[in-house]
């Protein structure tokens, strides 16, 4: 298990290098002059010692391979520059959204698995009966409904017409749990839904290939009811071969957020993403997507490891 | 000499024309077997006809605004409403799927080019190049691939071609993963030592002999990505960060109904359909071709 993680860890060397590269080009990939970008035409023009001293603290007077390593020794050291718009340290700033992300992650997860396991189970135990249908519809609706118009459907019946939950914002659950919760719900069902409509297709697909292997008969032909048969053996095998599928949409939960974060004014680290871009704020644009993508990176990895602990056959590739 | 051998081994174009066109026809049937399959098929049909007729088809100037007839509901003039602006919904839906099946089209032909060759060198070379080139293909899978676009449009603005990179770069692990499994599996046959023998270059072997054995599961890979590629432009879009107004892209078109879904909700409704039915056909012909394609093979 040891040797696993470690070679797992290894593994994300490369991934990680990857990761820091593409975040770092982000500011190169802007056409034209970046400092320009930033400032805007007209303040570039006016002040070239505003211009040189951006470019300066930028670092884009040294040759690009010098800035990367520079970049990189300075984001290894925690710091990941400033907000060009407040002049906050962006490292301050990222971890003060983190936890929203988390809060919503984790409780569309929770829904996600809440409404997947069982509808793929009850889907492949009654298949072809109205419950199969409607679970496959369901799941079907879920992937070609994309967030954004399930948000806004959502947000027209639940908040605009029946007034049942809040359209947007966050309350922070230390100062009202209740209301943290109450805010909380319409995002966690979005982002859980995308989530759940695949896992049940896969949990589905998966229990109908184990209730046709040899040792469901062998259950059967001893007497076992079905019922046990279900619950005891096809079950656990089916959800161990689900947790890569379940692994999987964990990661998209942190990539995916954005889109929800902001329909739902939710303050998480993806909407910050989209903040700094919207206020052309480069350094904080890097340092909120490298975090994203470094938390999307971490969790992938668990999820693994948590696999090779439920099933140890599993072998590295 | 090479050449009547090489005829008596691999069989006539026309012979391979006839083979061809059963396949397809075996194949379609099983789509049509299939009730959800020929759904989808229909949306993506229907689909397609929009796209290249939608200048036939179009009522009114779809950018001209209207502040008297703004959110006014569906009726014979307006046949889905018109918008916040006044503009005709009708006809900016009918323009929509051209946008966004040029952007899916793009941004899948572009996957397809690059992850197509990847695919089949690392498969066909092994050992060090494979090496590096599933690496490589390992760490564009573990970045978000959201996250990958939308980093990438901010920064580079956005237009046709930088949709078109932004979103086709998350699809080409895909292909270049199926490709380099089929080559794999068949770089070993004897139908490819047949075809060494008779003096084909190692090139036209992997690409004649050995690439046509993916067809089946690029086309699957194909369809799912056109529903993945729609999706993301339209998310672009709807976050700000795709085409610039007054474009007609459904994302855009739901972004601007955000604020005025409660005076007239088919600003939001309409477009918001228009994608999910045309997702919905992608992914319905997507299963479909699974099951003719790969029967064994369940979602991922």
């Amino acid at each position: 298990m040891g040797k696993y993680i470690l070679k797992r860890l290894l593994q994300l060397v490369p991934v990680l290098f990857f990761v820091s590269i593409f975040v770092f080009l982000i500011i190169h990939l802007i056409p034209g002059d970046p400092v320009e970008v930033m400032l805007g035409e007209d303040d570039a023009a006016a002040s070239q010692e505003l211009y040189d001293a951006l470019r300066k603290q930028l670092g884009l007077d040294a040759p690009i391979y010098i800035q990367y390593v520079r970049w990189m020794g300075n984001v290894l050291q925690g710091n990941l520059g400033q907000s060009m718009q407040t002049g906050e340290p962006v490292w301050d700033m990222v971890k003060a959204r983190y936890p929203a992300t988390i809060y919503l992650a984790f409780s569309a997860f929770i829904v996600g698995i809440l409404i997947s396991i069982p509808a793929g189970v009850i889907a492949a135990v009654k298949q072809n009966t109205p419950l199969d249908y409607s679970a496959m519809g369901f799941a079907l609706f879920g992937i070609s409904v994309p967030n954004f118009w399930l948000a806004l459907l959502l947000i027209l019946f639940f908040g605009l017409y029946w007034r049942v939950f809040p359209t947007m914002g966050y309350v922070d659950p230390s100062v009202n749990f209740i209301q943290f919760l109450w805010h909380l719900i319409l995002p966690a069902i979005v982002l859980g839904t995308a989530m759940a409509s695949s896992i049940t297709r896969f949990v589905r697909a998966e229990m109908l290939e184990q209730l046709r292997l040899d040792y469901v008969r062998t259950a059967k032909a001893k007497g076992l009811p079905p019922r046990a048969i279900v619950s005891r053996h096809v079950l656990k095998n089916s959800l161990v071969a689900a947790t890569t599928a379940i692994g999987l949409q964990v990661g998209r939960l942190f990539g995916g957020s954005t889109i929800v974060e902001t329909v739902f004014s939710w303050p998480g680290l993806a909407l910050l993403v989209l903040e700094a871009i919207y206020a052309r704020d480069y350094p904080l644009l890097q340092g909120s997507v490298l975090f994203l993508a470094f938390t999307y990176v971490f969790v992938n990895l668990i999820v693994d490891v948590i696999y090779h602990w439920l099933d140890p056959r599993i072998q590295m590739e | 000499m090479a050449n009547t051998t090489g005829n008596i081994i691999a069989p006539t174009s026309s012979v391979r024309f006839r083979e061809l066109l059963e396949k397809v026809s075996s194949g379609l049937r099983v789509i049509l077997r299939n009730r959800l399959a020929t759904v989808g098929l229909l949306l993506i049909t229907l689909v397609v006809f929009v796209t290249l007729g939608a200048d036939l088809i179009i009522t009114q100037d779809p950018y001209q605004m209207n502040i008297i007839d703004r959110l006014s509901p569906p009726s014979a003039q307006h046949l889905f409403g018109t918008d916040v602006f006044g503009r005709d919904i009708y006809t900016r839906v009918i323009l929509g799927t051209r946008i966004a099946m040029q952007v899916a089209m793009g941004a899948v032909l572009l996957a397809i080019l690059i992850g197509v060759p990847l695919g089949a060198f690392s498969g066909y070379m092994g050992g060090r190049v494979d090496m590096l080139i599933m690496r490589f293909i390992d760490a564009v899978l573990a970045f978000p691939g959201r996250l990958l676009a939308i980093a990438l449009v901010a920064a580079m603005g956005a237009n046709f071609l930088t949709l078109w990179l932004a979103i086709g770069i998350t699809s080409i692990p895909g292909y270049a993963r199926v490709v380099r499994g089929v080559v794999l599996s068949q770089k070993e046959k004897e139908y490819v030592e047949a075809a060494r023998m008779t003096g084909e270059s190692e090139f036209r072997i992997l690409f004649f002999q050995i690439l046509p054995n993916c067809i089946g599961s690029l086309l699957v890979l194909i369809t799912l990505d056109c529903a993945h590629a729609i999706i993301t432009e339209s998310s672009l879009s709807f976050l700000g960060l795709g085409f610039a107004p007054p474009a007609p892209s459904w994302g855009l078109m739901l972004n601007e109904a955000r604020g005025y879904m409660e005076l007239g909700p088919h600003v939001a409704l309409i477009p918001g359909l228009a994608i999910s039915m045309t997702i919905l056909g992608f992914n319905l012909l997507g299963d479909g071709l699974r099951d003719v394609f790969d029967p064994r093979q369940y979602d991922k």
